[in-house]
């Protein structure tokens, strides 16, 4: 593990009106690792991920990404950040009107020039990581709840972020169809040497994926470690997270 | 009491709607002029609104000319002045009935679509997942498609007044046993551009009334699938009131230039 920080969140603060979602909350993720952050559900685990990736503005604190502090630049630059992070929403997000084809090549028409045969190439190579080559010419709505997740992972990777961000990866999947996400999610960490920031409540996703946990409680980032350490904590807080 | 504040903060809820639409179109015309330009989406959308739209203007358009013709029919026989017949519905049709009738029709088959559609991907997250990709969503959503009205909506009116005259035509043609050539004849005698140049200019305002609420509406969405819907009932019943709004000061404008 190299410990260069990719992610670094201090002293952030969030409030939809009276209520305050991030309380000083602090975070870094460094190159290559597997960082799950877990919370309760409305803990504010989306809501950081948004500021994080500039689609929701932050009360205080600063949020460096690649080293660059994302509320100081400019719309030009933080579009150009945006190539280097690939996001997996929560659910799916497939542009509904596209093919899969098109909703692979819809990152790579705006951000490369690449010619029509690499586009295709590329294409083909991102729908094979995923495992489904047979998908190009169909719709979202023809796909199931776990092919779109696919999909919508290979579209995630298809610029070869450096920072990929997993939105509550295999919620709303059958335990099988969560298991093959997560293997997903480690070949292609391996294959790519990405920086992972996974957000879950699901305890399995986190021991087998994470190389460190940090626990989002009150809008704090309440205590941090790898998952044994947290798994065996005697902090109540903490354990009823692991029941 | 409470009948009172209920409407209070009906009309301040309206005001902060006018307001944001008034946010929403300044951000238009800003977005419009600056790079990069959507070309790509921009003619994807023509089509999505001027081909797709095609027959349901063609089949409204002919259906009005034919029941206004025979409507119009036994009161001009009345006054012995059948031969006025032509130009009458010629006037009639191209200055107000076809661009409102026509203009009403693609406030529901486009501003309800741009509503649901947009409405739909906010809630989706497709925009959000747009945004993300690097990509300025209101640029390539919003801008495409209201330009896209702007310039699709006249087109639309143009072809729909026509084959509504043709609709008029068949019913005089078959009622009145006037030949079609001599049918336009009358209709091109009776049209002076004092007509037509007014009644085009207003179709591109409702061109862009429609573009512009439906893309509000569904961009502003919220509250889930029951949003979708929201905003895609409140874009038609919005539009097509403020198309009578608009015609109304066109037509107020067209009367101190030409009278």
């Amino acid at each position: 593990m190299k410990n260069q920080p990719v992610i670094e969140i201090k002293n952030l603060y969030k409030s939809f009106g009276q209520t305050r979602v991030l309380n000083d909350f602090n975070l870094t993720l460094f190159k290559g690792e597997n960082l799950v952050l877990m919370g309760k559900s409305g803990s504010g685990k989306s809501v950081l991920i948004k500021c994080l990736v500039g689609l929701m503005d932050f009360d205080k604190g600063s949020i460096k990404v690649l080293g660059k502090d994302i509320s100081n630049i400019k719309q030009s630059e933080l579009d150009e950040l945006r190539t280097d992070i690939g996001f997996l929403f929560q659910g799916s997000a497939l542009y509904d009107s596209m093919t899969v084809r098109e909703n692979l090549e819809f990152p790579l028409r705006r951000h490369q020039n690449d010619s029509e045969s690499k586009t295709k190439a590329r294409v083909e190579e991102a729908l094979e990581n995923v495992g489904l080559p047979q998908t190009i010419d169909l719709m979202p709505a023809e796909l199931s709840g776990g092919m779109q997740r696919r999909i919508a992972l290979a579209r995630a990777l298809i610029l070869k972020p450096k920072i990929i961000i997993y939105d509550e990866p295999t919620t709303g999947l059958d335990p099988i169809t969560a298991k093959e996400i997560i293997l997903l999610m480690m070949n292609i960490q391996k294959k790519y040497a990405t920086s992972s920031l996974i957000i879950t409540h699901d305890v399995d996703c986190a021991r087998v994926i994470s190389n460190r946990m940090i626990l989002l409680l009150d809008g704090k980032d309440y205590i941090q470690g790898t998952f044994n350490e947290l798994a065996l904590s005697e902090d109540p807080k903490i354990k009823a997270f692991f029941k | 009491m409470k009948f009172l504040s209920s409407h209070q903060s009906g009309f301040i809820s309206f005001f902060n709607e006018i307001g944001d639409m008034g946010n929403f179109t300044g951000r238009y015309f800003r977005e419009l002029f600056s790079k990069p330009f959507e070309f790509r989406e921009f003619l994807n959308q023509c089509y999505q609104m001027g081909n797709k739209s095609l027959l349901l203007v063609g089949v409204t358009g002919f259906i009005l000319g034919l029941v206004f013709t025979l409507q119009s029919r036994p009161t001009l026989m009345e006054f012995g002045a059948v031969s006025w017949m032509p130009s009458m519905i010629s006037i009639s049709i191209v200055r107000e009935i076809g661009p409102v009738i026509i203009a009403l029709i693609c406030a529901g088959r486009i501003g309800s679509s741009i509503g649901a559609e947009l409405g739909s991907m906010k809630v989706t997250e497709q925009i959000d997942a747009m945004e993300v990709s690097g990509t300025n969503p209101f640029k390539y959503l919003v801008v495409t498609r209201i330009l896209a009205a702007t310039c699709m909506l006249p087109l639309l009116v143009i072809i729909g007044d026509f084959v509504a005259l043709v609709g008029s035509a068949i019913i005089e043609n078959a009622k009145g046993d006037v030949s079609f050539t001599l049918y336009f004849n009358q209709v091109f005698e009776a049209l002076e551009f004092t007509d037509l140049i007014p009644a085009t200019l207003k179709t591109f305002f409702f061109g862009f009334a429609i573009g512009l609420v439906g893309c509000f509406k569904g961009y502003n969405s919220n509250k889930g699938t029951a949003g979708v819907g929201k905003a895609s009932n409140s874009a038609v019943v919005f539009t097509s009131m403020l198309l009578f709004v608009l015609d109304f000061i066109a037509v107020f404008i067209t009367d101190i230039f030409y009278s």
